[in-house]
């Protein structure tokens, strides 16, 4: 990890000039008072961030952080920010994303950055919705959206955005939700200390297209009821009263509730949380999870630590340099066969 | 020149003649199994070394092993070797080795008339010949009399060659080709030293190959020394070529090493991002071998990823390309056309193929011009470059980079199939003669807009991230003057479009002019660009011995021209332009300098004849009453 200094930054450092123009109420002002809070704490220059985005409404975040930043094209933040790092390990690179924007159009980039563990942390605002382009239906949308583009009903099976992470060897998966402020910046902290690929969905609402998506998680009546939050080391209880677990049966995840007459079930029957499991089964089982018959998992699914993609390139490079020394350009271009023609003609 | 010793030393030498050629064609011609890439190359390698002047033509089918001894499956490399200074790999070939019928079916047409014609007899068999479409023996039905017909047991001679040194039948046929090169050493006096120690290195882990290699090498040459198969060997001798060192270079060889002379000039590390595909991979596998020189080579999940990759790359500092073929040119449009807009420096290499869409991968066109002028959404203005030659691919390589580093620009650079896998000598160029252009990143904050321009080239700043004081954004939105903002003002955007078209304009101040060889106006002017240089100019200079008043020049920058591109053209009568497509460049000029262009179009698959380049300058001059 690159050098830290001691943390004079504020989040008025990471605060642009630039007018936001996200809708009033939309759940990416949240997002971005998070990260604006939780960057000035991590000990890094701030010339040392970049922020790469695609396209859709989350992918105007660059423009609203005070540091370098690259607003690219649609799907291909993963592919830009790869670039990046691999030439410059010593930068901080954080990629804005949405739905569409990675599990439809880029999807190829996220699933191969993830593969590869390349150091960057990837940001996935997820609304279940197409924002930017006026409301169409998403890869992450219930079956049976009407949309403008769906009005009589989308017919496809979402994308678990968790599912496909874990499916794709990502080594550190989380989830957490726009309204929740600590959370979310938790999350974010174990993101940013996390050395490979780092994806965070967060549960985003979009109040115009597709408002109250995950009003049941956010709503004060039911979302203890609806949520269950992995905390490292505690066990998989949720509810308001801490009156409901989760324990691992055979091969199949199901809830335990404590007041069960005859069950004499507590907290010590349930799935202790460990996230850093190598196995990524049962965090798989987790992100599965969801409603009608589960609560909706947040915080940190995985963590496991792998060597990033970058280090293995540079170390190549500098073993390479190492075995031949540092290559000497008129060799290089001698190498092979040569002949030398001499101003007589002859040739030797 | 010493021959090896041949193994019978009683028997007396017998009667040779010995006979000089100026100029020779061969062909290798056989399954694709058959080990004809590797006889033709080891041939060139060396002739190379002899002094002879000379040039390649792979040419393979797309399939890695299609049906033995079927017509699709017929692979071949040409070779020329002179000892004067030539530019093509030649119009007909002299000799030709056929392994089986199918090679013979392909590439007899090509044969000149008379020529040598070299059969492995073994494979003539009842299949093969029918596998190959002939009803009967060509071998035996007198098809063949216009040329002088050699018929070789090659695979018989072969096995009997390793007869005792305990490999498989199987095995053994895999040395054929060696038999076959072996024969061709003797027949045109080269020494076997050079490929019998390539052998022994290549094989060093598995002796016994290369021993078995070695024998059948050298049973070839003495069953010629040995036989009265042939009654004459032919001599070519070293080519009058300028001093210097050389070397046999492919282009797409030369390609990477330009890009790492490249890097090394300007000062920043090397990053290609690419995705396999036919013919441009070279450039990768060549790049990815030369780590020790701070090169990065990735391979992305797929073009698009590769493209922007380089953008990445880019924006943190480093030398980036990327390099494809056709249709990876087509799924890079949307990533070139956010480095035009975000204004960074990046090569994109386009090996062209034969298309469209997957088109003819293996087989060579110069189809994309207007692919990487106009291929992209609205005005997109990129430099384009294109090598004319194998070694040219290095001099094109480094200037690509130039230009995109001093005018924060992308640049696309074409090759195609025939350059990129054919070969010929490189003189090696003087290192400190290689121009110098590391560029200056913007360090200092004061004052700094990430859309400012120098007032020569109108290029913007560099400013690296991690560079304090100089956070900014960029992206594929339209930008504001200046500040770099989002800007949807109507005036403003019409300015950015015109700021960046004249930004790529001004790259004219800084390249060569367009050069006339031959007299500076007249009847007619030979243009060209790109690989097919080699045959106008063989052209061109038989035309002129034949007293027609002809001259030929050539174009390197496709956009923008050289300044005095429109002053050359009008002082000519007529302008012919061969082109390996449907006239693509004919197109441009008339749209630009409103001068009528004799367009001469080929699209084959296969490079321009000189002969059929003499042919149309024959017929075009005199109807110009030349």
């Amino acid at each position: 990890m690159a050098e830290t200094i001691a943390s004079t930054l504020t989040r008025k450092d990471f605060q642009t000039d630039q007018e936001v123009r996200w809708c009033p109420g939309c759940g990416d002002y949240a997002i971005l008072a998070a990260v604006q809070g939780v960057f000035p704490e991590l000990g890094i220059p701030r010339e040392r961030f970049v922020v790469v985005s695609g396209i859709g409404c989350s992918s105007r975040f660059p423009y609203y952080m005070n540091t370098y930043g690259f607003h690219s094209i649609h799907g291909r933040a993963p592919a830009v920010a790869t670039g990046l790092k691999i030439t410059r390990p010593d930068l901080e690179v954080w990629i804005a994303t949405g739905d569409g924007d990675a599990l439809s159009i880029g999807g190829n980039h996220l699933i191969h950055t993830l593969r590869r563990n390349v150091g960057v942390k990837i940001l996935m605002f997820n609304n279940r919705i197409y924002g930017l382009t006026k409301g169409q239906y998403s890869p992450t949308s219930e079956v049976g959206k009407k949309t403008k583009s769906t009005p009589f009903g989308s017919i496809d099976y979402p994308f678990n955005a968790l599912s496909v992470a874990i499916g794709a060897g990502a080594t550190f998966v989380a989830r957490s939700i726009d309204v929740y402020q600590k959370h979310l910046k938790e999350t974010l902290r174990a993101a940013a200390s996390h050395r490979g690929t780092a994806f965070v969905e967060i549960y985003q609402n979009c109040n115009i297209f597709n408002d109250k998506a995950f009003a049941p998680m956010t709503e004060k009546e039911t979302k203890e009821e609806a949520v269950v939050e992995l905390v490292h080391g505690q066990p998989l209880v949720f509810g308001k009263a801490k009156d409901k677990g989760i324990r691992l049966a055979g091969t199949e995840l199901e809830i335990l509730r404590f007041d069960d007459p005859g069950g004499g079930y507590s907290a010590a029957d349930c799935l202790v949380w460990d996230e850093t499991r190598v196995n990524p089964a049962i965090a798989f089982m987790i992100a599965q999870m969801g409603p009608p018959h589960f609560p909706t998992p947040i915080g940190v699914l995985r963590r496991v630590d792998l060597p990033t993609f970058e280090a293995g390139v540079v170390s190549q490079i500098e073993r390479e340099k190492e075995r031949k020394g540092e290559g000497s350009l008129e060799q290089l271009l001698r190498s092979g066969d040569v002949w030398t023609v001499h101003a007589d003609g002859s040739v030797s | 020149m010493t021959l090896p010793i041949v193994e019978d030393a009683s028997r007396p030498a017998r009667e040779v003649a010995h006979e000089r050629l100026d100029d020779v064609v061969i062909r290798f011609a056989g399954d694709s199994g058959d080990g004809m890439q590797l006889a033709g190359s080891q041939f060139t390698n060396t002739s190379a070394l002899l002094g002879n002047d000379l040039a390649t033509f792979p040419d393979f089918p797309a399939e890695i092993r299609a049906p033995q001894g079927t017509l699709a499956g017929v692979s071949a490399f040409q070779v020329r070797i002179a000892d004067f200074d030539i530019h093509t790999p030649g119009d007909a070939p002299d000799v030709l080795v056929a392994m089986n019928p199918a090679a013979l079916k392909v590439n007899l047409r090509d044969l000149k008339a008379g020529g040598a014609l070299i059969v492995n007899l073994d494979e003539f068999d009842e299949r093969n010949l029918k596998k190959a479409g002939f009803a009967a023996n060509p071998l035996e039905d007198g098809s063949l009399d216009g040329f002088q017909l050699f018929k070789v047991e090659l695979t018989t001679l072969t096995r009997r060659a390793l007869d005792g040194s305990g490999l498989d039948a199987k095995a053994q046929d895999r040395s054929k080709n060696l038999f076959a090169l072996g024969m061709a050493y003797w027949l045109f006096s080269r020494p076997l030293e050079k490929t019998v120690a390539w052998l022994e290195k290549k094989f060093a882990a598995r002796p016994e190959i290369a021993d078995a290699n070695v024998r059948v090498l050298r049973a070839g040459f003495n069953y010629c020394d040995i036989t009265e198969l042939f009654h004459t060997r032919y001599e070519v001798e070293p080519a009058k070529l300028p001093a210097g060192v050389y070397r046999n270079i492919t282009g797409n060889t030369a390609l990477a090493l330009g890009f790492i002379a490249a890097s090394r000039k300007c000062g920043l590390p090397l990053f290609q991002g690419a995705y396999p595909i036919t013919p441009a991979s070279d450039l990768l596998h060549e790049l990815a071998m030369y780590k020790s020189f701070g090169v990065t080579t990735f391979q992305a999940e797929d073009e698009i990823a590769a493209v922007c990759s380089a953008i990445g790359a880019s924006f943190g500092g480093a030398l980036a390309i990327t390099s494809s073929s056709g249709p990876g040119i087509a799924l890079k449009a949307e990533g070139m056309n956010l480095a035009v807009m975000v204004e960074l420096p990046l090569v994109v290499v386009d090996v062209q193929r034969g298309g469209p869409s997957t088109g003819l991968p293996t087989k060579t066109e110069q189809a994309d011009l207007l692919q990487v002028m106009f291929g992209r959404n609205s005005e997109s203005p990129i430099p384009v470059l294109a090598a004319s030659s194998p070694a040219d691919c290095f001099a094109r390589a480094v200037e690509a980079c130039r230009i995109a580093v001093r005018h924060m620009t992308p640049v696309v650079l074409l090759s195609d199939g025939y350059i990129a896998n054919g070969s010929e000598p490189w003189r090696l160029p003087e290192i400190a003669e290689l121009p110098d252009f590391a560029p200056e990143f913007r360090t200092r904050a004061e004052g700094f807009l990430p859309y400012e321009r120098d007032p020569v080239t109108l290029a913007r700043p560099w400013a690296i991230p991690g560079t304090p004081g100089l956070e900014h954004r960029i992206g594929g939105i339209e930008k504001a003057d200046g500040t770099g903002n989002i800007s949807y003002d109507p005036v403003n955007h019409e300015r950015m479009v015109r700021l960046r078209a004249e930004k790529v304009a001004r790259v004219a101040d800084e390249i060569p002019d367009i050069v006339v060889h031959g007299e500076p106006e007249g009847k007619l002017l030979v243009l060209g660009w790109g690989s097919t240089e080699g045959a106008i100019t063989g052209a061109t200079n038989v035309a002129r011995r034949e007293g027609l008043k002809v001259s030929r020049a050539h174009l390197h920058h496709l956009n923008p021209f050289p300044k005095n591109l429109g002053d050359v053209l009008a002082r000519f009568e007529t302008v012919l332009l061969p082109e390996m497509n449907l006239g693509q460049l004919a197109l441009l000029l008339r749209a630009r300098y409103l001068k009528n262009i004799v367009s001469y179009t080929k699209v084959e698959g296969k490079p321009f004849y000189r002969f059929e380049v003499l042919a149309k300058i024959r017929e075009v001059a005199g109807a110009a009453g030349n």
